[in-house]
């Protein structure tokens, strides 16, 4: 956890650049996330958050930079080593995005397609991560019978179904009322003490931020502005700083 | 110089209409390619694959054996006085079986199945996108496009033929009801005269061309909502595209099919 013993980061984020057009989003952005690490990104709206974990999901190729996963540059790749290595990742989505025409159960199942897993497996793995997120008893609903917050539960239990070392959290808890962001906020710490994973977080939420990080990150015109604890950030002069805790 | 300004905007709109056009076209030639290099790669997914081809056929047979039933209704009511000015009444079972089987059938229930199973892909699809939940099967290790839209071509390929020749028996039977109730028909009579007029020449062009017609109505779906962007306004554009281009697309089908049956059979 600590950058200082010399530790491999599990996940490494180096001089990332993305452009469109003219608007220069990621300017050489660096990121390295340690084992066992809860790790916030805050920047404001349009300031190449997505844009950042879309580049490190594979989901858009950046311009220039390497993302490393696990000591594997991403970029060197096949299809298929990368579609492995995928399922050590979790990603919570912003709009939770569960699959419509599927029941909750259909929805856990899903990233274990490719597992060969019997029924009675794919079973006990949706049900242990069902009780995580406590809802066990909407396994058989469909996603419009849930609500904002038991979706962003089941969408918490998807991503930790393949049991994955890292979990991305996109904006876990904006839509949600207090109550609800409040409980999201203890699941993740819950699911990272018994799960053992490290966690990428963005998030705009200071309550998230201030609860969930051992260590946050800034991220102001492209860059990785100011790095630090909740408390050395929120603590700082620099005005650019401390626009993001009033 | 008002009207030249004037003349000069429409041709740079026109210009920018038919670029459009043509990046829409390139894009769609790619997108089957696409759709042909994973196809034959595994993994199969025929358990969606048969959901697919289940849903599109079952949501969509009422809405096609009501159109055929109306279309072989008007069909006879509009050609009987007709053909009774010439005391050609006795032809009514062979001309109507000829017209619906080789053109009226595929080309009216295509068009049907284009606004409902075309842009209902579209709309499918394009929420999809817009709601991460493609980006999510990705991120998960599946193919979405393997999963979302070879399964989707690949089920409006084979169910839209079935639903063609579903169509086609229904309209003829509202055709024969028509002779029957005005001419005295019996259906017996009525369904051996079609037999005797429809030849395998009526047949296979017919069932070849309305493949093509399926995997049109799965394609121009599937590539408008698998690309929709824009958000919710995205949605209802994918949609509404899909519909546009599929029946332009039929059209253009219909008119090769037309145009090679007479090569080899002489029409």
């Amino acid at each position: 956890m600590d950058k200082k013993n010399n530790i491999e980061p599990i996940l490494r984020i180096k001089d990332l650049k993305k452009s469109f057009g003219d608007n220069h989003v990621l300017n050489g952005f660096t990121l390295e996330l340690f084992e066992g690490e809860n790790l916030v990104l805050m920047g404001k709206s349009g300031s190449g958050k997505s844009v950042m974990i879309k580049c490190l999901v594979g989901l858009m190729l950046p311009d220039e930079g390497s993302l490393e996963i696990m000591g594997k540059d991403i970029s060197k790749l096949e299809q298929k080593e990368f579609n492995e290595l995928r399922t050590q990742l979790g990603f919570l989505f912003q709009g939770s995005a569960l699959y419509d025409s599927m029941t909750v159960r259909e929805n856990l199942e899903f990233p274990m397609r490719q597992q060969n897993k019997t029924e009675e497996e794919s079973l006990k793995l949706v049900l242990d991560a069902l009780e995580s997120v406590g809802l066990k008893d909407a396994i058989d609903l469909m996603p419009d019978e849930l609500s904002g917050g038991m979706k962003r539960r089941i969408a918490l239990a998807r991503a930790i179904i393949l049991r994955p070392k890292i979990i991305i959290y996109d904006e876990p808890t904006t839509g949600l009322d207090p109550i609800t962001a409040k409980e999201i906020i203890q699941l993740m710490r819950n699911i990272q003490q018994n799960y053992k994973t490290s966690s990428l977080i963005i998030t705009h939420d200071v309550d998230c931020a201030r609860v969930i990080s051992n260590r946050m990150i800034l991220l102001i015109d492209g860059i990785n502005y100011a790095e630090g604890t909740f408390e050395e950030l929120s603590t700082n002069k620099d005005e650019k700083i401390q626009a993001f805790f009033k | 110089m008002e009207k030249m300004l004037k003349l000069m905007i429409t041709s740079i709109q026109i210009g920018n209409a038919l670029r459009n056009f043509f990046i829409d076209v390139g894009e769609l030639s790619f997108f089957a390619g696409r759709f042909f290099k994973e196809v034959f790669t595994k993994p199969f997914e025929f358990k969606e694959l048969l959901r697919q081809c289940y849903n599109m056929a079952n949501k969509s047979l009422l809405l096609v054996g009501v159109t055929g039933f109306i279309l072989g209704l008007v069909f006879s009511l509009q050609s009987r006085p007709t053909l009774m000015e010439f005391g050609a009444e006795g032809w009514m079972p062979s001309m109507v079986s000829i017209s619906i089987v080789r053109e009226i059938g595929p080309v009216i229930i295509a068009l049907i199945c284009a606004g409902k199973i075309s842009s209902g892909i579209g709309a499918e699809l394009g929420s999809m996108r817009v709601t991460e939940q493609i980006d999510a099967m990705e991120v998960s290790g599946t193919n979405p496009f393997k999963y979302l839209v070879v399964t989707r071509i690949m089920a409006a390929t084979l169910m839209i033929p079935l639903l063609i020749i579903f169509g086609d028996a229904i309209a003829l039977f509202g055709s024969s009801l028509i002779e029957f109730l005005k001419g005295d028909v019996s259906f017996q009579l009525y369904f051996n005269k079609v037999f005797n007029a429809i030849e395998f020449s009526d047949i296979l062009p017919a069932t070849v061309k309305s493949f093509f017609f399926g995997f049109a109505i799965g394609l121009v779906g599937s590539f408008k909502g698998y690309n929709c962007t824009k958000g919710t306004v995205g949605v209802g554009e994918a949609s509404n595209s899909a519909v546009v281009y599929t029946s332009m697309l039929l059209f253009i089908i219909d008119f090769i099919a037309v145009f090679v049956t007479d090569i080899f059979f002489e029409l």
